[in-house]
């Protein structure tokens, strides 16, 4: 550890890109948000808080290692570049890919890039980013000619409409969300619309919520279109001096009014007139979408369909007005800015133009750099199941759990007869079927820079030393080319160094003679390592024109397209690519959750971020539970054409009948059947390649199993008899939720002697056996201190958690306590907080409605001056309310 | 003219029956009291207490002589004022000094005998039961001057006799025929429990043995007891608790049908419609008795007949025994072993010296085993006795009313 420092860097998680200032004080690591920073003012969400928690180093990869045994990095360095040169020789430059992740910060992923096109000799390299924010890549690209997010966050506080289309900002963008939330309350005339299937957390500012039927996006812009016609809504001026297309735009949507929209949609036509009055009276009309559009079969034409609003407005590169993607990682950004997708080039350049091609091949000194486009994420896996890609290397992220068809991921990762992961974690489901595993620096150790949704390059800064042997991602892409006789080329010492050449590349021959590029950061490309190191977040582009960055584009009404003109494009909407059907009659729709991120390998370390939503879990409306007889809390079995999976019932009002909703995080690190990666349809769009992870057939049953059970332990534990097996750390213990078919004969002595098998001489253990009933209760006993807790049962009802897990804090028990072990439930007396609501402060569900009902409680503020609770993050405001209103109907 | 009543036998029985006419009917009998020992009535089961130091005879007595005076009670007590004879004819007893008394209604509660094994050396100095005051205050005695105890019988009795001495500082051996403790009360586990617990307080046990002899010295006192595996145990006190036999032999004599004890009916009347028998004397519908709680039943449904009530109706309900050794909490009804048509709820934490064992069949509580944690043993055998259907709050039935109910009304 450093000395007593402090650091100003920036969240890896979402793609807000939140400040994080970070304080080292005698031993003691603490973080909160950076006041200063522009895209959080000091703000950090449930996640970003806990970083700190997540920075322990039990968990780390720490050594790099070749068929499972510790090697040094000489030895694993040279058996990558070796492979991958004698791949190429052998199999052409084809046989190689790389998957890297919008977990990498820009200089990794410039090196990867430049790597893999300009010296490898192939496109092949995609990105997690693929998955989450390609279609609004595709999207900007067809409408503006380049990657442009015209907005800034600043757009919040300035517009009077915000929608929110196909994005649970609640959870996924929390201070974001935050920030919308306050303008909402400065600003009363502001009004917020939720354009989403499902009743989300989102909803709970919303003046109004579609919940549109899945998929149907282009129905409802199309229609709005139309109605702006119709409606005297358009701005034909601009139409006329700025854009193209709008008459073959127009003739798509001729034959839409509302009522086809809403039955398209499925929505009622007075929500849809008002959705639509409100967006042709109001100029200062902002769309934020995410997700939901992104990930579609048509996300490309659901993009566009939204822009189309805007040109025909004219409300783009206007304050408070535009088509605002929130991408989904802390660099997806940066990715895409180095062309880091098989389907760009490098720096906005892509494989359209020969000269762009030439052209990066002159800047990188390269002879062999790739001429067309490689294969993106789902085709990219395939050519390795097919045996074409013979050789991979994954960086940062965790395919085998994210993927659509996981398990066909999986199954190709197994057969590849070379695989490389880097990662900063000892264990992932990638990792478990790597060749070399390289252990990578991670967050608060990896210096360079990320770029968030709002065009802002921010600084993630170190602040320890690397851990063990691990290595920044671009010294070890940058020694795998030395190894492979590209050492002039990648001749790097620090990401200064790497950071100056992207700029300089962005700046490279970007002017009227060559053509403009949107992506400009040349201001940049002499700069110091000092300034460098002191480098303030800024929005791109950064040039001689605009030294200190820049707020919003397109303010000028210069396209980035042939014409100089915005394209209008006519959507013809399509339906999902496959439809439920008899035998999978319900649509599985997928999301992520408040307080995990990703494939849980940091967020899952942080014990508060597991209380929120401990389990996978299948979100389902009232009527299709009462249709597939599934009870609330129960386990369900969920399949798919392409795989199925096991997650606990939610029954809620929340989702739409015929839909489910199941999160994306859970993977066989901590639960044995809950990767929902394993059924989503491997669906792409036909121009972004991105999956339609928000849509496939699925059926759902009962899940029933011979017995359940729970099991808290001080200590990790080895399972032998579980079918179904989810582990969760907590605070000082690990909980096992657990249903199986098998147990031995004799369960006592199993757990006794087997499960618990570090039991000692001072271990005192406590029984409970309903023989007949085949209920075994178990709790062992050290020094009067709990150990652990075995309850099973042939029946799913089992009794609450909470109040045993309170106890593995103690150093002692007592008499009330320990007896009251094996009922699950408190001494009578003794408060029961319920589930967490409040991850911050650690406030449960049922100290909530305790005060609720106590002291009257009637908003949430009152609950937070009360219990604090909701006061630091806001993120679980709307389950307070939730519980408000709870309170009031009962 | 009243009626005469007369009571043999000036025990728990007999009196908690007076008592209950008393306070039914106060002026129905001339009511006449025979009782073999010199005292007022006290409480046997409190000899335990006694023995072991932490009550006074003075605090064990029940009623003294004033209250026999202050209800017009004619209380013949005393040795030779034991009955000897009963005149069914003339309906006149007798006692051993010839003082006689004429009834209209006779109790007869003269309770029970110790019984004593039929080995040699039965009948020497240092052997004694353990059943009367006289008992206890020869056992206080002896064990001034003696160092080595043996008692035989590991029933409650025993146990309590064993635990008395053992306060009282003799080096005391526990002889036990079968191999479980307390096996007419406990199981296997709960008896582990508490034989732990009394080896802990410095009591032995020898167990299973049979006792074969017992050995005198030159004083015709006991030395010591020879087993039937021909090893000896040194002794110089040997304590006779393996249990009790009905005490109907002038019952007998009067020629009222006896079996194991004096044959009664469902209104504690024996075969002579103006004899009743109430206590460890009698038989009812097959069983004998041996712990207080039936007895006081029996007292309050016999007392209803004397009063000419008439109604009530005498159930022997399965009952509750607790052992008389502070510190040790155990508690026992019903079918605590159970069989094949059962099912078995328990609940163990060893080290604390905690076990519970619910015997169920046909969702109904039948048994109940308690050792270490004993408060919810009440609720258990009102469960027992109301014969309730527990199905629905089973799952926390063995941790307590609070947990089970409080389930089933949420």
């Amino acid at each position: 550890m450093m000395s007593n420092a402090t650091i100003q860097t920036t969240c890896p998680y979402c793609g807000v890109g939140c400040g994080v200032t970070a304080v080292i004080d005698n031993e003691c690591f603490t973080v909160s948000g950076d006041t200063q920073h522009p895209s959080n003012f000091g703000k950090l969400c449930s996640k970003g808080s806990a970083l700190a928690e997540t920075v322990d180093l039990k968990s780390r990869l720490l050594q790099p290692e070749i068929y499972n045994q510790p090697a040094n990095w000489s030895e694993a360095l040279g058996l990558v570049a070796d492979t991958f040169a004698r791949t190429i020789k052998e199999h052409g430059a084809d046989a190689v890919a790389f998957y890297v992740s919008g977990q990498l910060l820009t200089e990794d992923y410039y090196v990867a890039n430049k790597l893999m096109k300009g010296f490898m000799g192939s496109s092949n390299i995609d990105t997690n980013s693929r998955l989450c924010m390609s279609s609004a890549v595709a999207g900007y690209k067809r409408a503006f000619g380049a990657d442009i997010v015209p907005n800034c966050y600043e757009d919040y506080e300035q517009a009077n409409l915000i929608l929110l289309i196909g994005s649970n900002t609640a959870w996924c963008h929390p201070i974001s969300y935050q920030r919308i939330r306050a303008a909402k309350e400065a600003n009363p005339d502001l009004k917020i619309v939720v354009i989403d299937p499902r009743k989300t957390a989102s909803c709970d500012i919303a003046d109004l919520h579609l919940p549109i039927k899945l998929g149907s996006d282009t129905h409802l812009f199309n229609g709005l279109l139309q109605y702006l016609k119709q409606h005297q809504g358009l701005d034909n001026d601009y139409i006329n001096h700025y854009t193209e297309g709008f008459d073959e735009a127009l003739q798509a949507v001729a034959s839409t009014d509302i009522n086809t929209v809403a039955a398209a949609c499925e929505l009622d036509t007075t929500d849809i007139e008002q959705f639509y009055q409100w967006f042709t009276e109001t100029d200062k009309t902002l769309s934020l979408f995410s997700q939901g559009v992104n990930q579609s079969s048509s996300g490309t034409d659901k993009v566009n369909s939204i822009i189309n609003c805007h040109l025909a407005t004219g409300r783009i590169g206007k304050v408070g007005a535009g088509a605002f993607s929130l991408t989904g990682q802390p660099n997806a950004m940066g990715g895409r800015e180095v062309g880091g997708l098989a389907t760009q080039l490098a720096a906005h350049m892509d494989y359209s133009q020969p000269e762009s091609i030439e052209r990066v091949a002159r800047f990188w000194g390269s002879d062999n750099i790739a001429t067309e486009t490689g294969y993106s994420a789902v085709d990219l896996f395939n050519a390795i199941d097919e045996g074409k890609i013979k050789a991979v290397w994954i960086m940062a992220t965790n395919p085998v759990v994210s993927m659509p068809d996981a398990d066909k991921v999986k199954r190709a990762l197994k057969k590849c007869e070379f695989v490389v992961v880097s990662d900063c974690v000892a264990q992932t489901d990638t990792l478990a079927l790597a060749h070399v595993k390289l252990p990578a620096l991670g967050w608060s150790e990896k210096d360079g820079t990320v770029t968030n949704s709002e065009r802002r390059i921010s600084r993630q800064r170190a602040i320890f030393k690397p851990a063990g042997d691990a290595k920044a991602d671009w010294w070890i892409i940058t020694q795998v080319a030395r190894r492979m006789g590209y050492e002039e080329a990648f001749h790097y010492h620090s990401s200064a160094e790497i950071f100056r050449e992207h700029a300089a590349l962005s700046g490279f021959e970007n002017n009227q003679q060559y053509g403009l590029r949107a992506f400009d950061i040349s201001a940049y490309a002499n700069i110091s390592d000092a300034d460098y190191e002191a480098l303030l977040p800024t929005q791109w582009p950064v040039n001689k024109a605009n030294p200190n960055g820049t707020q919003r584009l397109l303010t000028d009404n210069q396209f980035f397209t042939a014409s100089g003109k915005a394209q209008f494009i006519a959507i013809n909407p399509r339906l999902p690519a496959n439809l439920p059907n008899d035998e999978y009659p319900l649509v599985l729709n997928t999301g992520r959750i408040r307080d995990q991120w990703h494939t849980m390998t940091r967020t899952a370390l942080a014990v508060k971020l597991n209380q929120h939503k401990s389990e996978p879990f299948v979100e389902i409306s009232v009527a299709d539970a009462q249709r597939y007889q599934l009870k609330d809390k129960q386990l369900a079995q969920i399949s798919s054409a392409w795989g199925s999976m096991v997650a606990r019932v939610v029954i809620t009002d929340a989702i739409q009948a015929g839909n489910i909703f199941i999160p994306m995080h859970w993977t066989e690190q901590y639960a044995s059947r809950g990767r929902v990666g394993a059924l989503v349809n491997p669906a792409v769009d036909p121009i972004s390649m991105q999956p339609e992870s928000k849509h496939t057939p699925v059926k759902i049953i009962a899940y029933e199993a011979k017995w359940y059970g729970f099991v808290l332990s001080a200590r990790e534990l080895k399972f032998q008899y579980p079918d179904y097996l989810v582990k969760i750390k907590g605070e000082q213990f690990y909980r096992y939720e657990l249903a199986g078919n098998s147990l031995p004969d004799n369960i006592s002595e199993w757990i006794k002697n087997s499960l618990l098998s570090h039991k000692t001489a001072a271990s005192e253990w406590q029984e409970y056996n309903d023989f007949s009933q085949e209920l075994y209760r178990a709790a062992h006993i050290t020094d009067n201190r709990l150990d652990a807790v075995v309850f099973i049962s042939p029946k799913q009802s089992l009794p609450e958690r909470h109040w045993l897990t309170s106890l593995f804090i103690k150093s002692q028990l007592d008499k009330s306590e320990r007896l009251a072990l094996l009922t699950g439930e408190a001494p009578l007396g003794v408060e029961d907080v319920g589930q967490i609501v409040c991850s911050c402060f650690n406030v449960g569900e049922k100290t909530i409605l305790n005060a609720i009902k106590t002291h009257g409680l009637t908003t949430h503020q009152a609950v937070g001056n009360c219990l604090k609770a909701g006061t630091n993050c806001g993120s679980c405001v709307p389950e307070i309310k939730a519980l408000l209103e709870l309170n009031q109907s009962t | 003219m009243k009626p005469r009543l007369v009571v043999i036998g000036n025990g728990m029985a007999g009196m908690r029956t007076i008592e209950e006419l008393l306070s039914a009917a106060p002026d129905k009998y001339d009511i006449t009291v025979f009782g073999a020992e010199p005292y007022g009535n006290y409480n046997r089961i409190m000899l335990s207490s006694v023995l072991c130091g932490e009550k006074n005879i003075e605090d064990i007595i029940i009623n003294n002589r004033q209250w026999y005076l202050d209800n017009n009670i004619t209380l013949y007590a005393g040795e030779d004022k034991a009955v000897v004879n009963i005149d069914r004819g003339k309906n006149i007893v007798y006692a051993k000094d010839g003082t006689e008394a004429k009834y209209d209604r006779l109790l007869i509660a003269t309770g029970s005998n110790p019984v004593v094994p039929d080995i040699a050396g039965n009948d020497l100095a240092g052997v004694i039961s353990f059943r009367q005051i006289i008992d206890v205050n020869k056992m206080l005695e002896l064990s001034r001057s003696h160092r080595k105890a043996v008692v035989l019988g590991g029933g409650l009795l025993g146990l309590e006799a064993a635990n008395g001495l053992a306060v009282r500082g003799m080096d005391v051996t526990v002889v036990h025929s079968n191999e479980i403790l307390l096996n007419r009360q406990m199981d296997r586990q709960a008896a582990t429990l508490l034989r732990n617990e009394l080896e802990q307080r410095g009591i032995k046990f020898k167990m299973p043995a049979r006792t074969k002899a017992l050995l005198a010295n030159e004083d015709k006192h006991v030395k010591g007891v020879e087993f039937e595996d021909g090893s000896i145990l040194e002794c110089d006190l040997f304590i006779l608790a393996i249990g009790v036999r009905p005490n109907m032999k002038l019952a007998q004599q009067a020629g009222l049908y006896c079996e194991r004890g004096i044959i009664v009916n469902d209104t504690l009347q024996s075969y002579d419609p103006s004899v009743y028998a109430v206590g460890e004397c009698i038989q009812h519908r097959g069983d004998t008795f041996g712990l207080v709680a039936p007895l006081f039943e029996q007292a309050k449904v016999c007392a209803n007949h004397l009063t000419g009530h008439g109604v009530a109706e005498y159930i022997t309900l399965p009952t509750a025994t607790k052992l008389k050794v502070t510190g040790i909490n155990l508690f026992s009804v019903g079918h605590y072993l159970g069989d094949d048509e059962c099912e078995f709820i328990q609940f163990s934490d060893l080290s604390l010296g905690i076990y519970k064992k619910l015997v169920i069949k046909d969702n109904c509580i039948v048994g109940a085993v308690l050792y270490g944690e004993t408060t919810e043993g009440g609720w258990y055998q009102q469960l027992l006795d109301s014969k309730q259907d527990i199905s629905a709050r089973r799952d926390k039935l063995i941790f307590g009313e609070a947990y089970a109910t409080q389930d089933i009304t949420a």
